[in-house]
């Protein structure tokens, strides 16, 4: 078998395995034992997953914690199928109009230490998230704005109280992230105890961790799921460097990445390993956009921005980009293939999704010679990294020259970046991204709108129309009328107004050692790390 | 003799305190911050008000002259700090790092002296031959190759071999093992960076033996031993090299303490969780408690260095003690 055959096959394989080809026909019975080494490109800033926002700590963390809810790792690529994790039966339906929801706690969960776990656990924990005490640091609080209050009745039962009935509430709550702590835990160590510490009911208990080189987790007998987990134990093995994280695999130090590699790594990883490799893909809840600052006067004109978007060749940039680069997927504001995002049919009538390439040029030329801006020179900001900043931010200066603009790419370290990008406003246009865990699109798609926490475009207080839209939307509880309005959105913050321009959504590739099974690839690196139904089939 | 060693270590004190300032400084003049690059790295939105909280809990907030007290005050009481990242304390981070750097330096040292002071010799012995020819090629060639292309082309290499060999792709260990606790592992793992590191780093010592034996050789005091009918093995060993190697301990000693904070790429390469590794990610993420303190623990090593290698002149030649 060739190499391009054998590339084919498994990466056949893969995507079936991905999709969900495999179907129960398929299903094969799990077998118990082994420990599964795992590369991980960062280490860990802490323990506490609740103040961190790297994966570089879900990834080794994430298995020694159990959740509320989360989402099905046994259909991670829906963006809708959400299971109980330590609550009873399925996912409770609101009452209340919506604002309301109760949870019945599992009876006979045991933290690692002994205790058993009793609602007043659930309570401090997004207690902890949502309103922490005065100096605790909880990155994403603003997630849960809609939250009024958190409260126990009894020892098996948490109700959530809203302000609001919202669609964004149940993805919200099922954030890889929202580790589950002992009440007894924070209140007799502090709130800073999980920093350095592990105490949780995850399918693995922490057995310890070297600093910059691994983290340890070895089986928890009294895991809550009966018959799981499967492995005996993992390793977290630290590799900041792509080249080693690939040999790594190929020579079997490690079975997987989680986070994923570029096309070509795959390619070589499958050319010399065939059937021991198996690939996965997914598109990634990653978005690459670029930003015109709006503080800059070339930037103010609405005609310059549409003028940027159009020039921008997305259909032909997912073809050929997808080879080289992490991006792949066109889409708009929400993440492709979600019921609340943009169609084919719904993109291509927006500024730069349209297929006649050179009749959105010759716009886009109109439009710059009416601002009196043709042939405008200015400099776009990138970030020092290479997939898929650099390669994205060198294509889209090709795509610019198209229409007669003048770009000169500026790249900076991630540190000195951000300090451009969020401080100093330092820049013209700058490339800028958005990655979120659960797929949530009326909370992602809050990075459009000016006055976001992660919004650089300098038009806060410009766009009061898309603010409001933005409100309406966060309100709406109707699926079919939040879609509507998340195409009214769009076709403000991309189109008519051009505040941003979506490149194309990233594409994860996870190829791994064949052996690893039970694991499924998911839209997000932060999504399906439990690692309780990973098996080794060795 | 105690007067001039007396001399030097107070002469360290000014050379620290002005590689602390310029450490200090230096750090501080990067654009950016370690919340920064912990909290925006996803995309995801983080309030203005956590970022302020994580710049507060980091000192960062206080006017640069207190934290620049606060540094050197830690050296006063023998407290080095903090991680900001990791929350360790920094004398944790150096001391679970430093046996693997220091192991690492040691072998790349005893690789590049087995193979630098032979070839030296014989390459300088026959000047101008074939064999010198090929020293010097390799010696050039140890120069111009870069040690993380080397140490890639090394690991691909045993696993391409290994794969066609033996059917399965091989390649060191990634994680660390003291040589104490597994010996295997812990030389399966550290041998290719030692050959990769020691392989340039003999490369300058290969020449420098060479030209102090040439030089050497041409003294007077090595014809007359020839001159006097002994053998040529010994009037290499005891009366040429003897006096060649001066120059050779110095590099190879200097090159040692490079070794001990400067293997940033190697380390990279081989994932080797080491000083370098940590120097590197100190720097990427802002850790300035972190940095500051590889940075000046390297500049000791070095100011150490220097001072027992100047000792060694000092007692060796007697006019560098008396001037």
């Amino acid at each position: 078998m060739s190499k391009y055959a054998r590339f084919a096959f498994a990466l056949a394989v893969g995507t079936g395995l991905a999709m969900g080809a495999g179907g129960p026909a398929k299903a094969e019975t799990p077998k118990k034992g082994g420990t599964l080494n795992f590369i991980v490109a960062a280490e860990a800033p802490s323990y506490d997953l609740h103040k961190e926002s790297t994966f570089a700590a879900v990834h080794p963390i994430r298995p020694f914690y159990s959740l509320l809810i989360r989402v099905n790792p046994d259909n991670p690529q829906s963006p809708t199928d959400f299971q109980c994790d330590l609550c009873v039966g399925s996912v409770p339906k609101p009452t209340d109009g919506g604002k309301t929801y109760t949870f019945k706690i599992k009876k006979g969960v045991k933290f690692h230490d002994g205790q058993t776990l009793t609602a007043a656990d659930v309570v401090a924990t997004f207690n902890k998230i949502i309103s922490p005490p005065e100096g605790v640091v909880s990155v994403r609080k603003a997630f849960y704005k809609m939250v009024d209050s958190v409260t126990a009745p009894d020892d098996e039962t948490v109700v959530f109280k809203l302000k609001f009935p919202t669609g964004a509430f149940i993805p919200a709550l099922a954030t890889p992230m929202n580790h589950v702590y002992s009440a007894k835990d924070l209140k007799e160590h502090g709130y800073s105890w999980h920093e350095k510490n592990v105490n949780g009911t995850g399918a693995f208990k922490f057995a310890g961790a070297v600093a910059g080189s691994h983290v340890d987790g070895v089986r928890f007998e009294n895991f809550h799921v009966k018959g799981k987990p499967y492995l005996d134990g993992y390793r977290a093995l630290i590799s900041r460097k792509l080249a080693i994280r690939v040999q790594a695999i190929r020579g079997d130090r490690a079975a997987i990445e989680f986070r994923g590699f570029p096309p070509k790594q795959r390619d070589d990883l499958v050319a010399a390993l065939g059937k021991d490799i198996t690939v996965q893909e997914s598109d990634w809840n990653c978005v690459l956009l670029f930003t015109p600052n709006q503080g800059r006067p070339i930037m103010q004109d609405p005609r310059v921005r549409q003028a940027l978007t159009l020039a921008v060749d997305r259909w032909g940039g997912s073809q050929h980009l997808s080879r080289i680069a992490i991006v792949k997927t066109v889409g708009g504001i929400g993440f492709p293939g979600h019921p609340l995002s943009a169609t084919k049919a719904e993109l291509v009538r927006l500024n730069g999704y349209g297929t006649d390439l050179k009749a959105s040029r010759e716009k886009a030329k109109k439009l710059l010679a009416e601002a009196g801006k043709a042939g405008l020179k200015f400099e776009l900001l990138n970030r020092g990294t290479d997939q898929p900043y650099k390669i994205v931010g060198t294509w889209l200066i090709g795509q610019w020259r198209q229409i007669g603009l003048e770009v000169t790419q500026k790249v900076e370290p991630t540190k000195s970046f951000y300090n451009s990008l969020r401080k100093t406003k330092e820049f013209d246009v700058s490339l800028d991204f958005n990655c979120q865990s659960v797929i949530n699109p009326i909370v992602d798609v809050s990075k459009f709108v000016g006055s976001a926490g992660n919004n650089y475009g300098n038009y806060k207080g410009k766009d009061q129309e898309l603010e409001d839209i933005y409100n309406q939307l966060i309100k709406e509880g109707d699926e079919k009328k939040q879609r509507e309005i998340m195409r009214v959105m769009e076709k403000r913050a991309l189109s008519d107004m051009a505040h941003e321009g979506v490149t194309l959504w990233w594409y994860k590739i996870n190829p791994h050692r064949s052996y690893v099974k039970g694991w499924k690839i998911a839209p997000s690196h932060y999504l399906n790390q439990s690692l309780d139904q990973v098996w080794l089939d060795k | 003799m105690g007067k001039y060693i007396l001399k030097r270590v107070l002469l360290m004190i000014p050379t620290l305190l002005g590689a602390a300032i310029l450490v200090f400084l230096l750090l501080r003049m990067a654009p950016g911050d370690i919340c920064a690059v912990r909290f925006l790295g996803t995309g995801m939105a983080v309030a203005e008000d956590q970022i302020a909280m994580c710049r507060e809990q980091m000192g960062l907030d206080k006017p640069q002259i207190v934290q620049f007290f606060d540094f050197i005050w830690g050296y006063v009481i023998f407290d080095l700090g903090e991680s900001m990242w990791t929350g360790q304390p920094v004398a944790h981070e150096i001391a679970i790092r430093f046996e693997l750097s220091l192991q690492v330096a040691i072998m790349a040292t005893l690789v590049a002296t087995v193979i630098a002071i032979p070839l030296g010799i014989i390459s300088a012995v026959r000047q101008n031959t074939l064999t010198d020819y090929v020293v010097r090629g390799f010696a050039i060639a140890g120069i111009a190759i870069p040690s993380f292309w080397l140490g890639l082309m090394i690991i691909l290499g045993l696993l391409v071999f290994t794969q066609a060999w033996f059917g399965d792709p091989w390649m060191p260990p990634i994680n660390f093992k003291s040589i104490w606790d597994d010996p295997a592992h812990n030389l399966a793992q550290l041998i290719w960076p030692a050959v990769a590191t020691g392989y340039r780093y003999s490369a300058v010592a290969t020449r420098m033996t060479r030209s102090a034996m040439l030089e050497v050789l041409r003294e007077d005091y090595v014809r007359t031993a020839r001159a006097k009918g002994m053998l040529e093995r010994i009037v290499i060993n005891r009366h040429a090299l003897k006096n060649a190697l001066l120059p050779v301990v110095t590099i190879l000693a200097l090159e040692f303490a490079f070794l001990m904070g400067g293997l940033v790429v190697t380390e990279q390469v081989f994932n080797l969780n080491g000083l370098g590794n940590l120097m590197v990610d100190g720097v990427e993420r802002q850790d300035f408690t972190l940095t500051q303190n590889l940075v000046m623990l390297v500049v000791i090593v070095y100011v150490f260095v220097n001072l027992m290698t100047d000792l060694a002149y000092a007692w060796l030649d007697p006019r560098i003690r008396y001037s």
